[in-house]
């Protein structure tokens, strides 16, 4: 949890110093769900995320230098600088994508789910997403089809309570979003995302069911600390929900509560958040020396299967190169 | 404004140079006022206006050299036109004209293309080609070095498309090696890189005039394509030159100019010619069944002027006497000289006469100038001994050789044709009669 | 060889892959008990079982994304879009996801993976039931885009379609499917990315793809024997890769062109088409590539209008024969 925070601490900083590009969404505020739900899973179960994924990344066991180095843009990031912050994806440590476009990813899991039914193996696909995804029509389409095939899938909404700046109850008909699993006769549960130990028994109940061959929805209550992006300066929000915000943090409940029960004290966390602190500022060091993909690189992957007359033409190019010009007779 | 372009003066003219401007900037111009002399690939023309007005400014130096259709000048005739941006860009006319803003405003004209007048070609050639050439067509008259020009588009909108220059394609097959010899790239070479083999023999490039140019492509062309061959025979012209000093005294004595030996060659082949029909005749190509056998008897000269060698024709040279021939001869060579000459001085020639026995040459062997089927190579007169009797004598003596088509001309038709001229040199009284 | 219907050549070469691939599955709407709405898909179910023949609900974007997802962990799905109208409602799956995971990932996933789909028209269907929208597909990277004319291409393209690792939309027409003609008994996947001339000829180039292309030839039959012209067909075959290559060097012999297309012109393939003959061709162009395609209206109900609004035989004859005149080459006498 602590690596998390102080990475996505480490990444909002980059981020204003113009070394990260794009979007960068963070998962400040819901480690606690991420190590939760991330550790409920084996290590040959699958994990499709959206695009606020850095923290799923990290506790599937990616290195968080390969992470940081694919929000620099460089070769040596997990998806080699093609994806950035919304589109990680490391086969090996079976994190099959984040997913830039809101509800993406629930098709493409159920999917997942299919072919290890047809396959008749026993690994189990995780699909998280946030409380504004569930009023898409993915979002039914994927749960109606997994309960229809019995497919592995355990969806998870993280429910941080807030779609950009729009709140749930603003937002969903009916704002506790696991009982939308009643319309497709799925087995559902709520939990609090504030406690990773609630929600890692929550998860381990879900990928069970999963893993017998039946879908299930994983609600997680959870905060979101900062804005929807690192540039969102949630004015939405008044004073006082923010300073709730900092009594919610998980990081600092989590804290307290092993220095309650005498796990860790004052000096060993300070020891702890200070290997995490310096775990982010190598990765931030490593990303920042790994090399910009070479343009050259920039067709390496129009296709997996070759194909003929694959245009591979920049930008400025002509379609067709000028023909000489005819000699005149001089 | 009116826009002043690069006139088409002549049938194969691609360019022109701007030899000498008549009018310069401020000057007021009336229709028929010679505004500018114009080199083209043959002469040197005179260009006159069309229009009234003030030259606004000219946009071609003396001595460049610009494709037909190039706007050269401006002509302020009081009124504005949809080229009135394209004329604000270039110099004010007391300034030196600026060949880099000319182009300036050659690339804006197509975008407003002025009216078409039939008396003026106000319409740039490339917005001409643009406007009403197929794509193919342009690139086929590129190539091979056609005009459009005269060619009726029967195309869309009056396009002209590749069914209306079949015969020209045609025509220029026989060129077809003039093409291919300057198509591979590689051979091209920008005149200002000297490789180190130019660097050794100290090469410097000098410009090559329009005339000149054409030149070298025609005899390129008549060299590597025409199947010459040459016959040469001699013949004793004691008589003639007897004949040439006695009525050279006479003329003389009556003020009039004297007659050159050249006249007296020319006035012998008109009349041999008359007798060998088949040597005034032309190739037309390989597809053609039928060759040209002219009727009229036209001589060309080679004359080397001052500005190079041209070829202006005596027409109908067989019906003109010693005096009038001579006369003809003197006043075309002197417009050569003052480089007068025009298109219609310099065409339609059926046989061309070249002569360098002023410098002493014995004989040599000239090219022939196409479409004609055969050129006389005439060399100096000398006196050599010859027998007359049982006598060795000293006798002015003649060699000539004829270089012919043999396509149309056999090696007998050739022979039969020196033997005739031969025979009117030597007897030279029917060239008097 | 086999004379068969484009049908059967397409359901013979699903079952002759699924026999062959164990990866190999069909989904989609109404594909097995029903059969197929074009009944492309007959007698699968019964033979190879719900597991490999998966009726589908009404969810477009839902099966289809499912069967990139299945795709992405190995399988080789087949997926039939009842006609290409649906696809819209796929396209974020489909244009946003199965075309870019494989780039966007760094070539980490591939999607090897078939969308069946019909275009159409004329069978008075209405505005949203006769688009022809492949060119939204054609115009992705990612993606692969096959329109065959005729059975022994439906055969060698699906063929070729289905062993690909990449996705692969796979143009069919409802005009098409009974259409008859010769299929290779060997299994030989066609190249994709390759147009192909289905019949040479030196006086126009007549350009079309899966309805079109069999237009096209049917035309180029036609005006040979009445008027002896001979006009050389090119079949796209692949809408993307584009084989502008062989566009380009048709036209250098023909130096005209005439594009048939099923959509509508504004940005259409026909668009594509000429853009990239005037780059490839220009010089050798005497005419204007011209379009054949539908009237820029949605396609109306009435049998009337919607007869007007699609190209006839009678508009593809005309558009030949003004090319030909344009560029001077009709026969003296020849029938206006």
């Amino acid at each position: 949890m602590l690596v998390i925070r102080r990475f996505e601490e480490r990444a909002a900083r980059s981020y204003t110093q113009a070394l990260i590009g794009g979007y960068c969404h963070l998962n400040l505020g819901e480690e606690a769900a991420v190590v939760g739900l991330v550790t409920a899973l084996e290590d040959r179960d699958y994990l499709f995320t959206n695009y606020r994924e850095h923290g799923y990344a990290l506790e599937r066991g990616i290195s968080p230098e390969r992470v940081m180095a694919e929000l620099y843009g460089r070769v040596d990031g997990v998806s080699k600088g093609w994806g950035g912050s919304m589109h990680l994806f490391d086969l090996d440590h079976r994190l099959v994508g984040g997913y830039g476009i809101v509800g993406g990813q629930l098709p493409l899991a159920t999917g997942a789910g299919l072919a290890i039914s047809y396959r008749a193996s026993d690994e189990v696909v995780m699909c998280t997403m946030g409380d504004g995804t569930t009023n898409i029509g993915a979002f039914h389409e994927s749960l109606n089809l997994a309960a229809l095939w019995h497919l592995p899938v355990v969806y998870v909404i993280i429910n941080n309570q807030l779609g950009m700046g729009t709140t749930v109850e603003r937002s969903s008909a009916e704002p506790e979003l696991a009982r939308r699993a009643a319309s497709y006769r799925m087995a559902s549960a709520r939990v609090d995302g504030l406690d990773p130990l609630a929600t890692y028994a929550a998860a381990r109940n879900a990928v069970a069911a999963a893993r017998a061959g039946e879908p299930f929805l994983l609600e997680v209550v959870s905060e979101r600390l900062r804005g929807h992006s690192v540039v969102d300066p949630a004015k939405y929000r008044s004073a006082a929900e923010v300073q709730a915000l900092s009594d919610h943090d998980p990081v600092r409940l989590v804290g307290a509560r092993l220095m309650l029960e005498g796990l860790l004290d004052a000096d060993a966390l300070a020891v702890l958040d200070e290997e995490a602190k310096a775990i982010a500022e190598h990765a931030a060091a490593f990303a920042e020396a790994s090399p910009h993909p070479d343009p050259a690189t920039l067709f390496d992957y129009n296709y997996a299967t070759p194909v003929a007359n694959d245009l591979r033409r920049l930008p400025g190019e002509a379609l067709f190169a000028a023909r000489a010009r005819p000699t005149e007779v001089v | 404004m009116i826009e002043i372009t690069m006139p088409r003066l002549s049938d194969t003219m691609e360019e022109g140079s701007i030899a000498v401007w008549r009018k310069q900037p401020g000057d007021h111009v009336e229709p028929g006022d010679i505004i500018v002399e114009i080199e083209t690939d043959k002469a040197t023309m005179e260009y006159e206006a069309y229009d009234a007005g003030t030259l606004a400014a000219v946009l071609v130096r003396e001595g460049e050299t610009v494709a037909i259709g190039t706007p050269i000048a401006l002509l302020d005739d009081g009124r504005t036109s949809a080229l009135a941006p394209a004329a604000s860009a270039v110099p004010t006319p007391a300034s030196e004209p600026d060949v880099g803003t000319a182009t300036v405003a050659v690339a804006t004209v197509p975008s407003t293309p002025a009216p078409v007048s039939p008396r003026a070609p106000a319409v740039a050639d490339t917005d001409f080609h643009a406007r009403t050439a197929s794509p193919l067509v342009r690139r086929l008259a590129r190539e091979h070095h056609l005009d459009l020009r005269a060619v009726t588009g029967t195309g869309p909108g009056g396009r002209i498309i590749r069914s209306d220059i079949e015969e020209l394609l045609a025509a220029s097959a026989t060129t077809a090696s003039v093409a291919t010899a300057s198509a591979p790239p590689e051979m091209r070479r920008p005149s200002a890189q000297v490789t180190s083999a130019e660097q050794k023999r100290g090469s410097r490039p000098v410009p090559m005039s329009n005339p000149r140019r054409v030149i070298a492509r025609r005899l390129g062309e008549s060299a590597r394509t025409i199947p010459h061959f040459f016959v040469t025979s001699v013949a004793d012209v004691e008589d003639l030159v007897r004949l040439r000093t006695e009525m050279n005294e006479h003329l003389v004595t009556t003020g009039q100019p004297k007659i050159s030996f050249n006249d007296l060659v020319i006035r012998a082949v008109a009349l041999t010619l008359r007798a060998h029909p088949q040597v005034n005749a032309s190739y037309v190509d390989d597809d053609s069944p039928t060759m040209l056998i002219h009727d009229r008897i036209n001589i060309g000269m080679a004359v080397a002027s001052d500005n190079g060698l041209v070829v202006p024709v005596i027409e109908d040279a067989d019906q003109m006497s010693l005096v009038q021939i001579s006369a003809r001869a003197r006043e075309l060579a002197g417009l050569a000289d003052a480089k007068r000459l025009t298109i219609d001085h310099m065409s339609g020639g059926t046989f061309t006469i070249s002569n360098l026995g002023m410098f002493g040459v014995e004989q040599f062997t000239a090219i022939i100038n196409p479409p004609e089927g055969a050129i006389l190579a005439v060399g100096s007169t000398a006196r050599e001994p010859v027998g007359v009797g049982d006598d060795v004598v000293l006798h002015h003596r003649m060699r000539f050789t004829m270089s012919s088509d043999h396509r149309i001309i056999d090696g007998a038709l050739a022979a039969q044709f020196l033997q005739t001229l031969g025979e009117i040199l030597e007897h030279p009284y029917s060239l008097v009669l | 060889m086999a004379l068969m219907t484009f049908r059967q050549a397409l359901h013979d070469t699903l079952r002759e892959e699924m026999l062959r691939d164990e990866s190999v599955l069909l989904l989609g709407e109404e594909i097995g008990v029903f059969e197929g709405s074009y009944k492309i898909t007959a007698g699968l179910l019964a033979e190879f079982g719900e597991r490999r023949v998966r009726d589908t609900p009404i969810a477009e974007e839902g099966f289809t994304g499912a069967a990139i997802g299945a795709a992405m962990l190995g399988l080789r799905p087949v997926v039939e879009i009842m006609t290409i109208n649906f696809s819209l409602l796929a396209l974020d799956q489909i244009v946003n996801h199965a075309a870019k995971i494989y780039g966007m990932f760094g070539g980490q996933a591939r999607v090897p993976l078939v969308i069946r789909t019909p275009g159409g028209g004329g069978q008075q269907l209405g505005a949203t039931h006769s688009q022809n929208v492949e060119l939204y597909y054609a115009f992705v990277p990612g993606m692969k885009v096959v329109a065959p004319s005729t059975p022994a291409d439906a055969k060698a393209l699906l063929l070729a379609a289905i062993r690909d690792d990449d996705p692969v939309l796979f143009l069919e027409n409802l005009t098409l499917y009974n259409t008859k003609g010769e299929v290779p008994e060997a299994s030989v996947p066609a190249e994709i990315g390759r147009a192909a001339i289905t019949r040479p000829g030196r006086d126009l180039t007549l350009i079309g793809y899966s309805r079109t292309a069999w237009v096209a030839s049917q035309v180029a039959e036609e005006l040979a024997e009445t008027e002896g012209l001979e006009i050389e067909v090119i079949d796209l075959r692949s809408l993307r890769p584009l084989d502008r290559a062989t566009l380009v060097e048709s036209v250098k012999r023909t130096s005209c062109a005439v594009v048939l297309e099923d959509d509508w012109l504004t940005y259409g393939i026909g668009a594509e088409v000429a853009a990239s003959i005037s780059d490839g061709a220009f010089d050798y162009l005497d005419a204007p590539v011209r379009r054949v395609a539908m009237a820029e209206v949605p396609l109306p109900y009435s049998k009337v209008l919607e007869t007007a609004a699609l190209p006839s035989h009678e508009d593809v004859i005309n558009a030949i024969y003004q090319t030909l005149d344009a560029v001077g080459r009709r026969r003296p006498g020849a029938r206006r």
